[in-house]
């Protein structure tokens, strides 16, 4: 079936509406995220147990997106009462079947409790992580079927593009974007309409679109979570911004890591294009649009846009000088428009609301709102959007949950490997484009990693220089060699060997390379280690000065000791040392052989806490038996 | 080198599919690794001649993105993820267990070609940090002595 004009886009989408019943109970079972944790299990239960008992007709089970909320994985809500379980497992099934599928009591059990209060919380609606939340962009994200395009259009999907297909001029709409104040939420935040304006005014009728669905900074998952969840939306954003462009062909630029991203987007265009969404003469108009797929093949730098075009065309994913602007001449040599999936998935929105509604979102030059990923050691990790301008505090505690194990925060690291640290001290600090800017980080594409007092900062800021040395394509040589000096020095330190003279050549270094290099790669690689040693100094002189690392992380400056006074020679860590590191017997205190240790850890894991023997310290030398000694005879504890 | 190994129909296939257009490199590689496993050196010719390319253009774009081998491939991948999030919560000590247990180092295949151990920079599933991903299947908040009996599983 074609939908021909925008008429038959409303009489289709009210037909759904009219079959849907919004007091049907249906349960939303989130199959992206939490397919890695036996999603589809839980799934095959609901729909073996619904078939056995032959309420096929009275319960939905619907297949969806992620609801946000990771950490409790797996998850389902339960329409139409809203409730939400978490943590579930196959064999839960039949008891959410008797007990409130058919009877409507809630378990108990499967319901959100506050880690901190132990207070309950049965519904969606009322839990601190999905209350403080504005979404926007994710509305669609963890309620619909993502391969169902009828769906999408049942909550006003494909209306903005009809909207500006048959309301608005091309002009219009880049006013409209334009007027919104969307900024790219790909990294660098450029006004998406003038770019757009760009490309609509570059000479040449042949002009493409690319969506970048590249998402290589690690700890981000925001536009996976899009592609998979609601993949409808990104087309829509495209549809419109090749309209308003005047552009015939797009691409999607997906990652090889991404292989539900991948299917979920070529089941949506396969639909979109049944039914004339895509295609030719688009809703009836004399528009024309086609998107085509490509996937990545595993380069970091192919994220960077004229790489990626690169990448595109076949070739080595290598940078090149801009200008030329990808506006002017990009993919193959033509006039095209880079966008970031979050940034076409906001376009929709756009237009059917209008840009004063948009821009009265988020701050003075930073509108609309922002998913972030939140990772690391914060108890809520899963995906969070929220107003930019947000303080970074209410995201990590109102939201996040705060740190696990009643550890400290010690920094945010915002911005992958181009960004930086926010330190504990600018918490309150809202989050948005410039600000972030301003204490050396960046707002970046989305990824939060927390990191506590057990995160040593000289070991993060040396991981990401590896892996920007790692992913640096070699073209620019301060690229290539600087960041492995960079990159030596910081390993160098991490190993207890630094000088003191170290620092200051970091920052010098750092700042070469940041004026250098040619694309933005190199252009922020130094910010983790210019944040990192602005901010956390101390630690960088620990690790110099005193041959010490105070997170007891970097392996050449810790060593494990067995106390003597508290080991019961119970063999436990003696017989799992995977170096045979350990000597002792029965009933003999164990001593570890400081030159065979590689530190593993596996005896302080496996040391009975009862016993709590097994000690990992940083420069300082624990008293302890050179040789197995018999376990001396302890006194009763005291009653 | 195991000539006798490849297939050439169905090389032809996936070249004639592609044969003439522009800008397909890429996905033409990602086809026959599909096919074969990996991008047998010899084929690298041949590919070249079908999409009027040099084979040092081709080879040049294979050992660019990490996607491609040119070797044969063990029958299981494990991908242990060394992003931000696995880092800080100890993919180093699972990275190194399992380069202990199977013996080999990162990016190595096993000499019974039943594993081959990679290190990916974040999977996106930074909430079952650190994690490890065998094939299809995801492993989450690990420690070092989960893994020997994960990888019994496998064969
Ligand atoms: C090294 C590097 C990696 C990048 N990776 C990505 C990425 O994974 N996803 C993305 O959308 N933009 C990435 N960018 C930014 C893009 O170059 C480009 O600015 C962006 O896709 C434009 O879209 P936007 O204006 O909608 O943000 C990267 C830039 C650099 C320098
Ligand atoms: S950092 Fe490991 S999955 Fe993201």
């Amino acid at each position: 079936m074609k939908i021909g004009t925008p008429d038959e886009l409303r009489s289709f989408r009210e037909s759904i509406v009219a079959q849907m019943d919004p007091q049907k109970l249906c349960v939303r079972i989130c199959m992206t995220g939490c397919r890695a944790y036996g999603a589809v299990r839980i799934r095959d239960a609901f729909l073996e147990e619904i078939k056995g008992r032959g309420l096929e007709k009275e319960i939905d089970i619907r297949e969806t997106g992620c609801h946000g909320f990771c950490a409790r994985a797996p998850v389902i809500t339960i329409d139409p009462r809203d409730i939400f379980y978490q943590q579930l497992t196959a064999e839960d099934v039949p008891e959410i079947i008797d007990q409130t599928l058919i009877k409507g009591e809630i378990i108990d059990r499967l319901v959100y409790a506050d880690p901190a209060t132990g207070e309950k919380f049965p519904f969606n609606a009322d839990v601190p992580f999905y209350k403080n939340q504005t979404k926007n962009v994710l509305r669609n994200c963890g309620v619909i079927d993502p391969r169902n395009i009828s769906h999408y259009i049942a909550r006003d999907g494909y209306a903005a593009l009809s909207k500006a297909l048959t309301t608005m001029t091309p002009e219009e709409i880049i006013d409209t974007v334009e007027q919104s104040g969307l900024r790219g939420r790909g990294g660098a935040g450029f006004p998406t309409g003038r770019k757009w304006r760009f490309v609509r005014e570059a000479r040449g009728d042949t002009k493409y679109v690319v969506c970048n669905g590249d998402e290589g900074d690690p700890g981000a998952f925001m536009d996976r979570a899009v592609m998979e969840g609601d993949p409808h939306s990104v087309l829509e954003g495209m549809l419109i911004a090749a309209y308003a462009m005047g552009v015939e062909v797009g691409y999607i630029y997906v990652r090889a890591e991404y292989p539900i991203a991948v299917e979920h987007l070529k089941i949506a265009i396969a639909q979109a294009q049944e039914l004339g969404l895509l295609g030719e003469k688009i809703l009836g108009s004399g528009f024309n649009f086609e998107i085509r797929i490509k996937e990545g093949a595993g380069a970091f730098v192919c994220g960077e846009e004229t790489a990626l075009i690169a990448s595109i065309e076949g070739k080595r994913g290598m940078p090149r000088p801009r200008p030329p602007f990808p506006a002017q001449s990009g993919l193959w040599d033509k006039p095209t428009n880079i966008n970031n999936v979050e940034t076409n998935a906001n376009v929709p929105l756009i237009i059917l609301k209008g840009s004063e509604w948009y821009a009265s979102i988020g701050t003075e030059r930073s509108k609309g709102t922002k998913i972030f990923s939140l990772a690391g050691k914060i108890n809520n990790t899963g995906l969070v959007e929220v107003p930019i301008g947000t303080p970074v505090r209410k995201v990590i505690y109102d939201i996040g949950g705060g740190i696990p194990g009643g550890r400290r925060l010690k920094a945010v690291q915002t911005g992958g490997p181009s960004g930086g640290f926010v330190p504990e001290e600018h918490l309150d600090l809202p989050i948005d484009y410039d600000t972030l800017q301003a204490i050396g980080s960046i707002m970046g594409s989305g990824g939060m990693v927390v990191m506590d007092e057990d995160t040593c900062m000289v070991d993060v800021a040396r991981f990401f220089l590896e892996f920007t040395n790692d992913e640096s394509c070699g073209k620019c040589s301060i690229c290539r060699l600087g960041s492995q000096q960079m990159l030596d020095t910081l390993t160098r330190i991490t190993q207890g060997e630094g000088r003191e003279e170290d620092i200051e050549l970091l920052v010098e270094l750092g700042k070469q390379v940041l004026d250098i290099s040619l694309c933005g790669l190199g252009r922020t690689l130094p910010n983790p280690v210019l944040t990192s040693t602005n901010y956390f100094r101390d630690e960088y002189d620990a690790h110099i000065k005193e041959k010490r690392c105070p997170a007891l992380v970097c392996d050449a400056l810790v060593s494990y000791y067995i106390l003597a006074e508290k080991c019961e020679g119970c063999m436990i860590c003696l017989r799992n040392c995977p170096s045979e590191a350990i000597m002792g017997g029965k009933r003999m205190v164990h001593v570890i052989d400081q030159s065979k240790c590689t530190k593993c850890g596996t005896c302080l894991s496996l040391c009975p806490t009862r016993f709590s023997a097994v000690v990992k310290v940083s420069g300082e030398q624990i008293p302890v038996p050179e040789e197995p000694i018999p376990v001396a005879p302890r006194k009763p504890k005291a009653a | 080198m195991q000539v006798t190994a490849i297939d050439q129909g169905k090389l032809e296939q996936v070249l004639t599919k592609y044969e003439g257009q522009e800008g397909v490199l890429i996905s033409v590689l990602q086809e026959v690794q599909g096919e074969f496993g990996y991008v047998p050196k010899e084929v690298i010719e041949n590919i070249a001649g079908a999409l009027k390319l040099f084979p040092s253009q081709v080879y040049g774009v294979v050992t660019f993105y990490a996607q491609f081998y040119l070797t044969p491939r063990g029958r299981n991948t494990i991908k242990v993820c060394e992003g931000t999030a696995c880092h800080v919560q100890g993919a180093t000590s699972v990275l190194r267990e399992l380069k202990t247990k199977l013996g080999v180092a990162e990016g190595g295949t096993t000499d019974d070609l039943k594993f081959n151990l990679e290190s990916v920079r974040c999977l996106g599933t930074c909430f079952l940090a650190p994690v490890v991903m065998i094939n299809q299947d995801y492993y989450g908040k690990l420690q070092p002595r989960d893994i020997e009996d994960i990888i019994k599983h496998y064969d």
